[in-house]
């Protein structure tokens, strides 16, 4: 699988629903990382939207299946559009891939449009990938925002 | 508009109308007669150390400008030309000599005096002479933390806060030398909803097991926290979701406070070990070392035998000492709210306590937080119910009957589940709704 036919199929686990076969992408060291501020450097000592590590990110996918996971229930529909895929570095076992993603959301008669700066850090794994990191930059991660249930 | 006497039929000893939360003519009225009379907490006067720093904010529906004058004085202005009505500084924060209006560059000084107009041959002199940005009338600080009042006249800060000042006496004892300084961003997120549902949901012990069920759930299936040492990351996420599972038993026993003018807090609800690890921790305890260099070793004790959760400061603040978080609450419209969320850093504690401060704020406070969520998904569906004329009465009516009165007016819960602190935050309400 090259890297666009990844990051394709990593958008199609979250637009379907299969938040465990997403969850199996992270590598075990893996970060989710949303920043709170523009062009924010650090996760520790600066708040963010979402920084887990991927013992949080199961839990997080563990309550979305929970029956009384009020703001999961139903789970937004959602299209994200992952374009304008660049590979902006290679040390051969790691690749850093930018990327834009579009997404659409809709849940409770409420659709909402979101855009965002994404990197990803990809770790060869025989024909295909896992993630390492990945970094949503909102552009609105600074503004006045209903709450925020979903995967980018 | 609703006649004193209205107002006081929507207040019952335990039911409140619905109207209270839905009426866009009340709300109104609130805006006026609530958030234009009380003391409002606008933040922390770190947030403008130096001469020049600003931020703005919101005082009910005003724009406001937190300054830090040139005499070192804190002033808060109207943000709104006296010229066309724009608001002169754009949002945010920053350092500034002089606030100069985009429109047609009339420029103000940090006090608000008007100091230049451009082509002002066009005006009469005296025209001119005494405009300026509004300055709102009273501000005052508490132990550093920054309010103010639209209103010129009417009880003082100490009168307003009461026995409550003691929830920000804890917030600031508890750092070493007294030293506090808001860090690590801002959280802004918004709901559907009422004001007064955050309010009255912040020291509200039953709702966690129903609403968090499944942030509890999941914590419960989480790898344990590590021991003193070994910590992971995600330990300050597993412990709080844990807490909040705690049993009905814990809940019940907990102490509960409300006072006269609404404010109200949560007591013994936890202990540092419970949430951080607590004394074994090696990170607390360098902080205890530093804390007991500072206060001595009896004030020390003293300072980390309180065990105060969340306090509410009425009509428009919550805050919580222990990981040093404050929430300031901005009505937009009578179903729309703005909540800024603030972290504080202790200045002269182990700077590893930040991080389980920001930890804490993200997966508890944050807009994509997992306890956070659930709690605006309820609101508002409270909101949504409100708009049913099947029923037009909420019941408030927990534990009245049984709550007991203590000194200085203070209230305490029948139980730590009682609704005391809703009775009392609408007995506020009605106090200031229908005073003249």
């Amino acid at each position: 699988m090259n890297v666009e036919q990844f990051l394709y199929h990593e958008a199609r686990l979250l637009d379907t629903h299969q938040l465990e076969a997403w969850l199996e992408l992270f590598t075990d060291d893996a970060t989710y990382w949303v920043p709170l501020e523009q062009g924010q450097k650090d996760a520790l000592e600066t708040s963010s939207i979402i920084h887990d590590d991927r013992t949080l990110l199961g839990l997080r996918v563990k309550q979305a299946r929970h029956p009384r996971a009020h703001a999961r229930l139903p789970l937004a529909r959602t299209v994200h559009q992952v374009s304008n895929i660049s590979v902006i570095e290679d040390s051969g076992d790691e690749l850093k891939v930018a990327s834009t993603l579009a997404l659409i959301e809709w849940r409770n008669e409420k659709q909402r449009l979101w855009g965002a700066l994404v990197e990803h850090r990809l770790r060869r794994a025989g024909e295909s990938f896992r993630i390492a990191h990945k970094r949503v930059d909102l552009v609105n991660s600074e503004g006045e925002l209903d709450g925020i249930a979903i995967l980018f | 508009m609703a006649a004193n006497e209205q107002l006081a039929m929507l207040v019952q000893p335990d039911r409140v109308h619905r109207s209270v939360y839905a009426d866009p003519a009340i709300f109104d009225l609130e805006m006026e007669r609530l958030f234009g009379r009380a003391w409002l907490v606008l933040g922390h006067e770190s947030q403008v150390a130096r001469s020049g720093d600003y931020f703005t904010t919101r005082m009910g529906r005003e724009p406001v400008i937190v300054v830090r004058k040139s005499g070192n004085e804190i002033g808060v202005l109207v943000n709104r030309c006296a010229h066309r009505g724009a608001t002169v500084c754009a949002e945010g924060r920053g350092n500034t000599e002089r606030f100069v209006c985009p429109y047609h560059g009339w420029s103000y000084d940090r006090g608000g005096a008007l100091r230049a107009v451009p082509v002002p041959g066009g005006y009469r002199k005296e025209s001119l002479s005494g405009l300026g940005l509004k300055a709102v009338p009273r501000v005052s600080l508490y132990r550093g933390f920054l309010f103010a009042s639209l209103a010129a006249t009417g009880p003082s800060l100490e009168e307003f806060l009461g026995p409550a000042k003691s929830s920000f006496d804890d917030f600031v004892d508890r750092a070493p030398g007294g030293e506090l300084e808001v860090a690590g961003g801002v959280f802004k997120h918004v709901y559907n909803g009422n004001w007064k549902l955050m309010l009255e949901n912040h020291l509200d012990g039953v709702h966690p097991a129903y609403v968090h069920a499944s942030s509890i759930a999941a914590a419960r299936g989480a790898p344990e926290p590590g021991s003193p040492g070994s910590e992971h990351y995600f330990d300050i996420a597993v412990r709080q979701m844990r807490q909040n599972g705690a049993p009905e038993s814990l809940w019940e026993s907990i102490g509960l406070w409300a006072t006269p003018r609404g404010h109200g807090w949560l007591g013994d609800y936890h202990t540092d070990k419970r949430l951080t690890g607590g004394d074994e921790h090696p990170v607390f305890k360098e902080y205890k070392k530093k804390l007991i260099q500072k206060a001595g070793e009896a004030e020390a004790e003293r300072v980390l035998g309180v065990t105060r959760w969340n306090t509410i400061i009425y009509p428009n603040c919550s805050f919580m000492s222990q990981f040093r978080q404050l929430r300031i609450i901005h009505p937009i419209a009578v179903d729309r709210s703005v909540v800024y969320t603030y972290s504080l850093r202790m200045k002269d504690a182990p700077a590893r306590m930040f991080r389980d401060t920001v930890a804490f704020a993200n997966v508890v406070n944050g807009t994509g937080s997992w306890v956070l969520t659930d709690d605006l998904e309820v609101y508002e569906r409270v909101q949504r119910g409100f708009a049913s004329g099947a029923a037009e009465w909420l019941c408030i009516g927990r534990g009245h009957g049984g709550d007991v009165d203590e000194a200085d007016g203070v209230r305490r819960g029948a139980s730590g589940t009682s609704e005391v602190f809703i009775r009392a935050q609408l007995n506020a309400w009605l106090d200031y709704m229908t005073k003249q």
